[in-house]
């Protein structure tokens, strides 16, 4: 079997391989894409093997199974082989020989949950300020920095996260900065490094943001940025040191390396992926024109508290919400946050996504989901329960660029599979079991001991 | 109950046709438990009758619930809310007096700040909250707190009890929380000190105290056992302190947090003190969490310890009930998570009159389209004090004007 992080570092190394010298094409030929992963190729390269476990082959039968790819069978069942879905149906399973059969009891069987917006290991638990590695404020364009540096694999809200039901989410660089720097997709998966729990293949992430954030974190010291027009001016002056990096590599000269503008040149030329950090209607289009100017796609504004306002822009541009339940009004940027807003930009036709930004409400992704549902519908929007679900499992696993891996309940993606007690949507319903490729990783009638080092030996009786 | 006589006799003599509400066919949390079949009569601020076959006088408007539940409002015991608009714009932030008061903020009184046309407000109540205590928070005793009902166009008419509890805050890194027990029991020790010899200082004969005079005479409140002191602590080691404090003072004392008091369950039921808990605290989020468990509520509750809830929170009080819904998810049993959000806050408290559902209660009543913990249900109708207030919010406003796109916040004027 491939080891799983050989299978990212496999990707990334193929991708180099293939714009590389050895298949003789000169180096004027190959896309700045490929010459800027052939770069990055040697700091992605594995170091710790990564935690491996996946059950065999699970049949999991007398379930209601909610695939997230508009069904719901009901009788249904699900076969496990390995890290994948082997097979997903109605009615009894298919005899499987050597399989582990287990009786869900007519229990609710959906997609793992993903949180396109988490600080876990960035900002870990406890809070501590030894631990607090998630806002480089020391200068607005940290596009050179990488949440997989900063983030601790021992944070026990990694296990947590999972006891909710969420068996990825990306971390994020913080929101102090115009470019915060690289996100990265993890598992939650026990994990002495955090390469080991990086999603296989997942495309990397750039963290930016507008409005108060940067203005307020430079503005307070008496530095640029102090109002959203250097915001934007910020943004802007980086974006064209990237322009003329890329143009450099098409033009097949070796420019000196700049983590930063490879960075921004990755999203430049579509490697990378812009998640957003943006609150106000104004904000987001104001950024959209950056986005334009330089020619890249945003793939998600993140927060996006007035999204409901340019729904319609939004859902033209193909450009995904993430976005809470009802949190609003903490700064004057986030007041004007209705509970609607992810019905709204769903009922306009957008990709609306449930995100956490906490510790906590990541251990509860299903519950907001169906606030934000019920919201919709007391607006007397069409909405259903399947919107709900795929807000936390398809368009989350589109927003990060692994709707091909995860996200569904389908045969050949990965085996991220949560069992439920009680419906997914209730107060009530909690996860029972939880499998991360394969592997049972919770089980809510067997706690086990906390993964997190930190918690062991804590003096409670 | 004298106090409800006496505000029955002036709804009936002061108003010529006080409103009037019968609610009928509905399922009534009643004595701690649900049931079939009772009519609710709201006359005037009061609730007049709970009963089976209650007969509301001719003039009442009679609502059919039924397929739906009734309850008391919800009450939230640890909110900022009315004290606090946006909390990055200081302009509209008054619920701590600031760095420049000091640790020992006793006088400060929130209810002076309290804003009833905070657009919060309405955001609370459009999920069935009806009542509040707005606490001040900064410093190690932060001040006193308000009881507010939501609804009310000035603060004579929302606040209902201008001073409802002291409040302490302990731990959370802010210097040796050693030196925060120092501050608190020298506080209390002067406080008694100076009210045993008030003669004397009113001659100035007495030598001087460490405290302000203004503050000494804030904590007589909660000497006297009128109001109970708050902490909001949560380490164990810090709970077992307030209750050293709370003996030694004989205190009416409230724990505020209490991630780790399932750890003194039995010392917290011994003398009935309040625990106001956050059922979705799971796992270490600072280090006076580390033992924090998610049913938490649960096990203070079987030990025989007066539970409530609070999102401690301001813009998200609306979140009460899921917070309750979370309490059960954790095991607490359903009809004591209901009752940790009205009537236990209400009798912790000292506010007789509220949380419950009964002839002579103030009418602070909401109809649910379900079971008001689960998170597909709303809330249809809110009454505050036998009124019945708009659901409508900033919020929902803003959402009609951009319900249909693309559109700009105001369409053209018609030509004159």
């Amino acid at each position: 079997m491939l080891h799983r992080s050989m299978g990212a570092w496999g990707i990334a190394v193929a991708v180099a391989v293939a714009g590389c010298a050895t298949d003789g094409t000169p180096r004027e030929q190959r896309s700045a894409a490929d010459r800027l992963a052939e770069l990055e190729a040697p700091a992605l390269k594995p170091v710790e093997p990564a935690p491996l476990g996946a059950a065999g082959v699970v049949v999991m039968r007398n379930a209601v199974v909610w695939t997230a790819a508009g069904q719901r069978h009901d009788p249904g069942f699900v076969v496990l082989r390995g890290e994948r879905i082997e097979a997903v149906g109605a009615g009894e399973p298919p005899a499987v020989a050597g399989a582990h059969v287990i009786d869900v009891e007519r229990r609710f069987v959906t997609p793992g949950l993903i949180d396109t917006h988490s600080h876990l290991g960035v900002y870990p638990s406890p809070s501590a300020r030894a631990h607090a590695d998630g806002n480089e404020m020391t200068s607005p364009n940290t596009a050179d920095v990488w949440a997989e540096h900063g983030s601790w694999p021992q944070d026990p809200g990694f296990q947590r996260a999972l006891a909710g039901g969420v068996t990825t989410l990306q971390v994020l660089a913080g929101s102090a900065n115009l470019i915060g720097g690289r996100a990265v997709t993890l598992r939650t998966v026990p994990a002495r490094g955090t390469r080991a729990m990086k999603f296989p293949g997942a495309p990397v992430g750039v963290k930016m943001a507008c409005g108060e954030n940067p203005k307020r974190v430079y503005g307070g010291r008496n530095q640029a940025p102090q109002t959203r027009m250097a915001n934007v001016r910020g943004q802007r002056q980086a974006f064209l040191k990237a322009q003329k990096l890329v143009r450099e590599l098409e033009a097949g000269k070796t420019p000196e390396r700049d983590l930063a503008s490879e960075t921004l040149a990755g999203l430049l030329t579509g490697r990378l992926v812009a998640h957003v950090h943006c609150y106000r209607a104004d904000d987001m289009l104001a950024f959209l024109a950056i986005a334009d100017e330089f020619g890249f796609q945003v793939r998600s504004f993140h927060h996006a508290l007035e999204a409901y306002k340019i729904a319609d822009v939004l859902a033209a541009r193909g450009i995904s919400v993430s976005t809470w339940a009802d949190w609003w009004g903490s700064k004057l940027e986030m007041f004007d946050g209705v509970p609607d807003n992810a019905a709204l930009v769903a009922a306009a036709g957008g990709r609306a996504i449930i995100h956490s930004d906490s510790s906590r409400d990541i251990q509860r992704l299903n519950q907001e989901a169906a606030k934000a549902l019920v919201a919709g519908q007391r607006a007397g929007l069409r909405l259903t329960e399947e919107d709900a679900l795929r807000w936390v499992t398809a368009n989350p696993a589109w927003a990060l660029g692994i709707d091909g891996q995860t996200g569904t309940l389908e045969a050949g993606k990965r085996a991220d599979v949560v069992v439920w007690d009680g419906h997914p949507l209730s107060v009530y319903g909690q996860a029972r079991w939880v499998f991360v490729d394969g592997a049972l990783r919770y089980d809510r009638t067997r706690p086990g001991a906390p993964w997190s080092d930190f918690e062991l030996g804590q003096g409670a009786p | 109950m004298l106090q409800c006589v006496m505000a029955g006799l002036i709804a009936l003599l002061g108003a010529v046709e006080p409103p009037c509400t019968a609610l009928t066919g509905g399922r009534v949390f009643a004595e701690g438990r649900l049931q079939e079949g009772l009519t609710v009569v709201i006359e005037g601020e009061r609730v007049a009758a709970v009963a089976a076959g209650a007969v509301a006088p001719a003039r009442c408007r009679t609502l059919d619930v039924s397929g739906q539940v009734v309850t008391p409002g919800l009450i939230d015991p640890f909110t900022r809310l009315g004290a606090l608009e946006v909390p990055l714009e200081p302009a509209t932030v008054d619920h701590d007096a600031g760095a420049a008061a000091g640790p020992v903020r006793a006088a400060f009184q929130v209810a002076d700040a309290y804003n009833p046309r905070s657009v919060l407000i309405p955001v609370a109540r459009r999920e069935g909250v009806t009542a509040v205590l707005t606490l001040p928070v900064g410093g190690v005793v932060s001040g006193r707190s308000a009881f507010a009902e939501l609804d009310g166009a000035t603060q004579r008419q929302a606040v209902r009890r201008s001073v409802t509890a002291l409040h302490a805050s302990i731990g959370g890194g802010d210097g040796s929380r050693a030196a925060s027990w120092a501050l608190l029991r020298q506080l209390f020790e002067e406080a008694a000190l100076f009210q045993r010899t008030r003669a004397q200082w009113e001659r100035n004969a007495s030598r001087p105290f460490a405290n302000h005079w203004r503050d000494l005479e804030a904590v007589q409140a909660a000497l006297a056992r009128e109001v109970p002191l708050v902490v909001q602590a949560d380490r164990a080691s810090d709970i077992e302190a307030a209750l050293a404090l709370a003996r030694a003072h004989d205190l009416r004392l409230v724990v505020a947090g209490g991630a780790e008091a399932w750890l003194l369950a039995d010392a917290l039921a011994e003398r009935r003190v309040g625990v106001i808990v956050d059922p979705l605290l799971y796992g270490p989020g600072s280090f006076d969490q580390v033992h924090a468990r998610v049913d938490n509520a649960a096990m203070l509750r079987a030990r025989g310890v007066p539970v409530m809830l609070s999102t401690f929170d301001a813009h998200n009080v609306r979140r009460l009930r899921q917070i309750a819904g979370n309490a059960v998810r954790g095991g607490l049993p359903w009809e004591a998570a209901l009752e940790a959000i009205t009537r236990t806050p209400a009798e912790v408290f000292g506010w007789p009159d509220q949380g419950r559902l009964q002839a002579g209660a103030v009418a602070n009543v909401v109809v649910w389209s379900g079971d008001p913990l689960e998170l597909s249900t709303r809330a249809e109708r809110v009454f505050v004090r036998g009124r019945e207030v708009s659901l409508e919010t900033r919020q929902t406003k803003l959402r009609d004007r951009y319900l249909t796109l693309p559109g700009t916040p105001a369409p053209p004027l018609p030509l004159p």
